[in-house]
């Protein structure tokens, strides 16, 4: 069990994990119009580059030229480091990135002139622990878009075992070519806002974000993250499984010892992919949660790949932090075969667990069980 | 103490299972077409392995190796076995493939490329050919490390119905194949003590044949 110290949100819902977790009360959407490299019409969720560069010289002093992904994921560090008021320079403090994609629209500039090494993602994680002048080798994670919660899982394990007395979790994925090419090719991209779980979902809309949660030892008072587990289904690299089966087994290894009328709500993965909600939907209803409440934050942030695990989880603690149970935005009519119980409205609730799932390509699951002590 | 029961180490030119060079020839000569050699000389039937990329190609066909010495069961579903890599390039290799589909004038991006824009798609691989029901992780480091290589294992035993974990490096970039997979198990008297001196002797093992 580790404790949260201090988080972080840059989004297009706001700068700091208050304000976004304000906008998602108030039902706001950081999705709006954009085009694919074809000139298609899409549906994204994208930062503003000038209030982003704003922000990034008010809060940061730049050593050296960032890229976007960069000052994203330096922004949002810095401010939740700042927050925690740990050491950052600290051989004590851990840092963990974590990113499906990282730098890779300088694949499409080959002028770039940033050097052959800013492609690779350690060379990202580098990046952050030299801003903060932290001498350790900070850790990567690329594991599709289960990312950001299997680097909360190394968290969870560098703390346990004393490598560190905090680590910094930080998420970040910006919107490329690449990435908006790859995704409406598997013709995944719902045109309008997506609408997971619902009859009417056609696919995900992408969206860009940091985010960073400061962990530290302990389990007094407060929210902390308890336990993670990541599953595979052994089914297909792109196709999520019919029976929901490494979903289903992540979520019975993070609930042993806790009962299903025990969790408040699920926040879910939620791509409103066909597939993918009803995938989880299966999931879900084996591990006997079929009456848990469950909603996606998809809706206000797009999917924000190796980000999305680090920010979804932001707002799921605090919404737990508050007793709150968020409704799944733009949800109407059930889409989903079998029993699943999508929350509408937003609800007060007295229960000190909640589950985080998240589902990516290669099979892969992910689940994480959070608590609350008062 | 865990102990390593078979590991295997794939090079440009070398293959070594168990400490043995399986003396695999060169016929179709380095890059991908030496995987496809080392696909046909193992005498695989699997037809998905033509349709995966070269890094997934280099880290199916170790593990191919490394399950066969020790007689696994690919045919039931096993709960109990993690799959943890890591490498340096992540997917890059196949990211440069598929930037090439991406282009202005010449723009036919494919979900059959696309989907290998991710490290982790190899776990995916040998997750579905054995049915590998554990954990499946990618790291990213700058370089091989076995100190790193022993915590990320440690980490996956960490649940207590694991009961092995194959792990490895799996690097391929610019028709460069670097692989090193290896079989950990949580109780076995066989086998060697899985620490940082083995991990990295198989590591720089190929030393031993170059010349």
């Amino acid at each position: 069990m580790i404790k949260r110290l201090a988080d972080n949100i840059v989004s297009p819902l706001g700068f700091t994990a208050q304000e976004n977790y304000e906008a998602v009360r108030r039902m706001e959407s950081g999705i709006g119009p954009g085009n694919d490299p074809a000139g298609t019409a899409i549906s994204v969720a994208q930062l503003d580059p000038e209030k982003l560069e704003r922000e990034f010289l008010r809060m940061c002093r730049p050593q050296r030229e960032y890229t976007p992904v960069e000052k994203a994921m330096l922004l949002s560090a810095s401010l939740a480091v700042d927050q925690a008021g740990i050491n950052v320079s600290s051989p004590r403090t851990g840092f963990v990135l974590s990113t499906t994609k990282g730098n890779i629209h300088l694949l499409g500039m080959p002028d770039h002139g940033l050097g052959k090494d800013r492609i690779h993602l350690w060379h990202t994680a580098g990046l952050l622990s030299e801003y903060f002048g932290n001498p350790g080798d900070p850790l990567t994670i690329s594991n599709a878009c289960i990312s950001g919660a299997c680097a909360q899982i190394a968290a969870l394990h560098m703390l346990e075992d004393g490598l560190y007395d905090q680590v910094v979790v930080t998420g970040v994925d910006m919107i490329s070519d690449f990435i908006v090419a790859g995704f409406q090719s598997f013709k995944s991209l719902d045109a309008g806002r997506c609408r997971p779980f619902d009859a009417r979902r056609m696919g995900l809309n992408l969206g860009e974000a940091a985010a960073t949660i400061v962990y530290g030892k302990g389990n007094g008072k407060g929210i902390s993250l308890i336990n993670g587990s990541i599953r595979n289904d052994a089914n297909h690299i792109s196709g999520p499984s019919r029976t929901g089966e490494g979903l289903f087994r992540a979520i019975t290894c993070v609930m042993q010892g806790i009962a299903p009328e025990e969790i408040a709500f699920i926040n879910a993965h939620g791509t409103a992919t066909p597939y993918n909600d009803q995938m989880e939907a299966v999931a879900f209803s084996r591990a006997g949660l079929e009456k848990t409440p469950v909603f996606s934050l998809k809706p206000h942030f797009g999917h924000t790949l190796g980000a999305a695990g680090v920010l979804e989880s932001i707002i799921a603690m605090k919404a737990l932090e508050e007793g709150i149970v968020l409704p799944s935005l733009g949800f109407e009519e059930p889409g989903i075969e079998g029993e699943l119980n999508v929350s509408q409205r937003i609800g007060q609730t007295e229960k000190k667990y909640i589950i985080k799932t998240l589902s990516g390509f290669g099979g892969t699951n992910a689940a994480l069980l959070f608590g609350k002590q008062i | 103490m865990k102990k390593i029961t078979s590991y295997c180490r794939i090079t440009d030119t070398t293959v070594i299972l168990n400490g043995n060079n399986l003396q695999i020839p060169l016929s179709e000569g380095t890059g991908p077409g030496r995987l496809t050699g080392i696909y046909r000389f193992l005498q695989i039937a699997y037809p998905k392995f033509h349709k995966m990329d070269s890094l997934s190609k280099a880290g199916f066909l170790a593990s191919e190796m490394v399950l066969r010495s020790l007689g696994y069961d690919t045919e039931t579903p096993d709960g109990s076995t993690s799959l943890v890599f890591a490498n340096s390039t992540a997917s890059l290799e196949n990211d440069k493939h598929f930037q090439e589909t991406i282009k202005k004038d010449n723009y036919y991006p494919s979900p059959a490329v696309f989907v290998y824009t991710l490290p982790n798609i190899v776990t995916g691989e040998i997750a579905i050919r054995n049915k590998i029901l554990g954990e499946t992780s990618f790291f990213i480091l700058e370089s091989f490390d076995a100190e790193k290589m022993q915590i990320f294992v440690k980490w996956a035993f960490s649940h207590s119905d694991i009961q092995r974990v194959l792990c490895g490096w799996v690097e391929y970039l610019d028709n460069h194949c670097d692989v090193l997979v290896m079989m950990v198990e949580k109780e076995n008297d066989n086998g060697l003590n899985f620490n940082i001196e083995y991990i990295n002797k198989f590591y720089y093992i190929d030393q031993k044949w170059k010349h």
